[in-house]
């Protein structure tokens, strides 16, 4: 065959869509380099240890984030302790019991559903039922209720996803020795999918340190110091929130830009930890 | 004496019907293959002898199973004791991704023994008679997936003899392996039959002769011959039989 040289045409054509390629990537990554650098400029220079120890106090003239990092804190485990275990056994039941697979699919597209719905809609709900209904009023509590609803979809979905990846071969090998069905899973089919378990967490994780619109309807704007239990019971505002104060109401921008690197910071690390968790399982079970 | 007797046995998935009035006595102590083409039942027919087929939603099952004289299929039997007493090995190797030493205990473990020293005497035992301890009993605390196929394939076969079965049913078990382990299956079978009833499905032929002392040749979910290995394999009764035994289909 004969290699006949490209009409200049052509030549142009590629060229210049090869072009528009790397003008397209050039942007995405000056935006995001501009983003990550303008926060991290403005913000570092302003985390002192006194903003991370202390808390906001007209008499002593301080301000401190100490409060939000706790509240923070808090509303993830409270997520977490509440959400893990109705996520994974809802996942379990589906994948494991359940029989009717009609139900199945249907549960899994609400699920679905659920996790694509704007989270302000949470937030409205959550005030309406928790706060109001449920009479806890505008407290940490409420606002972690809020966020399992939030959250159960994407713990239930990337729970029953790594279920089905564990391989049939290995339950009929532990039925075939006798076990009954709640010991194979616990012995054989969850420890096959805690990868998933815990992606499925620090992906919650990471959800609920960026959430913000349904925190300002159930959590409210308090910045009290408080231990975790009395912490729960009261009004207080997480880091997102405690930035749009700062920023909105108080004309703070200083502490806001401290407390949007420090949030830039911790979901970097709660990505890297994500990627490093799944690195290390399939590293194990591929021994 | 015979351990296991199938009468009348008719098994359906939804509606196809995938055995039709399967009559089979299993003598104890000896080995006992099925022989078919691929979909022929022999499979199907071998989990119902330890209610495998259980696990598969839509499977009905009539006639009857008896084991040591008593019906499998009787209502309030107690399954998880019947699968300890009949054993399983499958097709491909199916380890569980833990230590060996944890894969041979998952059994004894299951059914109640927790005392340590117990547990390091059965794996030893199970192990030494799998024929595979020499292998392994260095690296008892290694992760089992690290094994050569074949040496999942004993390890499987260790895990199952750790709860004392007695009865092992072997679902091709060397389909899977190379020549050279294949032949150590072989000979771990056959010195097994001293103590163990085996049921083991097979397509090759001349593992049913090497290994067997009766055969029965399955066809399109009926049982078309069951007798002794040698006699059926030199003069089958079946035309069938013998037309699949010499290779004209299959």
């Amino acid at each position: 065959m004969q290699h006949n040289p490209l009409p200049a045409r052509r030549k142009a054509y590629i060229g210049t869509m090869r072009m528009l390629m790397w003008i397209s990537v050039a942007i995405a990554g000056a935006l995001v380099l501009f983003l990550v650098g303008y926060v991290l400029v403005k913000g570092i220079p302003n985390i002192t240890w006194e903003l991370l120890s202390t808390k906001p106090s007209y008499l002593d003239g301080t301000i401190g984030i100490l409060p939000n990092i706790l509240n923070t804190v808090y509303i993830i485990l409270a997520t977490l302790v509440v959400v893990l275990p109705l996520g994974v056994g809802a996942a379990i039941y589906l994948t494991e019991y359940a029989g009717n697979q009609k139900i199945v699919g249907m549960i899994e597209y609400a699920a679905e559903t659920l996790s694509g719905i704007p989270s302000i809609i949470y937030g409205l709900v959550g005030m309406l039922f928790f706060c109001q209904f449920m009479n806890m009023q505008t407290s940490l509590l409420a606002g972690s209720l809020t966020l399992v609803i939030m959250n159960l979809p994407t713990i239930m979905r990337t729970t029953q996803e790594s279920l089905k990846t564990v391989p049939q071969s290995y339950r009929e090998g532990a039925f075939g020795l006798g076990a009954g069905k709640w010991r194979v899973i616990r012995t054989v089919v969850l420890p096959g999918c805690v990868d998933g378990i815990v992606t499925g967490c620090i992906l919650a994780i990471g959800r609920i340190l960026g959430e913000s619109a349904a925190l300002l309807f159930t959590a409210g704007f308090a910045h009290a110091l408080n231990g975790l239990f009395d912490g729960l019971t009261s009004a207080g505002a997480t880091l997102t929130v405690a930035l749009y104060v700062y920023a909105k109401e108080q004309g703070e921008f200083d502490v806001a830009f401290a407390i949007a690197a420090i949030l830039m910071v911790l979901t970097v690390l709660v990505n890297l930890c994500a990627a490093l968790v799944g690195k290390y399982f399939k590293r194990k079970n591929s021994v | 004496m015979n351990i296991i007797t199938a009468k009348d046995l008719c098994l359906w998935y939804d509606t196809l019907q995938a055995l039709k009035n399967i009559d089979v006595e299993i003598p104890e102590k000896t080995i006992t293959a099925l022989i078919g083409p691929s979909g022929c039942g022999k499979s199907t027919f071998l989990k119902t002898l330890n209610r495998m087929n259980d696990l598969i939603p839509g499977v009905k099952i009539t006639g009857s199973v008896c084991y040591q004289g008593k019906e499998i299929y009787a209502p309030g039997v107690d399954v998880s004791e019947l699968r300890r007493q009949i054993g399983m090995v499958f097709q491909k190797p199916n380890p569980f991704p833990m230590s060996v030493y944890d894969n041979v205990a998952y059994g004894p473990r299951t059914h109640g023994i927790t005392s340590r020293v117990k547990l390091n005497e059965i794996v030893e035992r199970s192990l030494r008679n799998a024929v595979i301890w020499d292998e392994v009993k260095d690296r008892l605390r290694k992760n089992a997936l690290g094994l050569s196929g074949g040496q999942q394939q004993r390890l499987c076969i260790a895990r199952a003899l750790a709860v004392e079965p007695q009865v092992l049913l072997m679902d091709e078990p060397t389909s899977a392996l190379d020549p050279i382990s294949t032949s150590k299956i072989e000979e771990l079978v056959t010195s097994l039959k001293e103590k163990y009833t085996i049921v083991i499905v097979t397509h090759n032929m001349q593992q049913a002769v090497r290994i067997s002392d009766q055969t029965a040749f399955f066809l399109l979910g009926e049982l078309i011959e069951y007798g002794n290995t040698e006699q059926m394999f030199s003069k089958p009764k079946e035309k069938r039989t013998e037309g699949y035994i010499t290779g004209r289909f299959g």
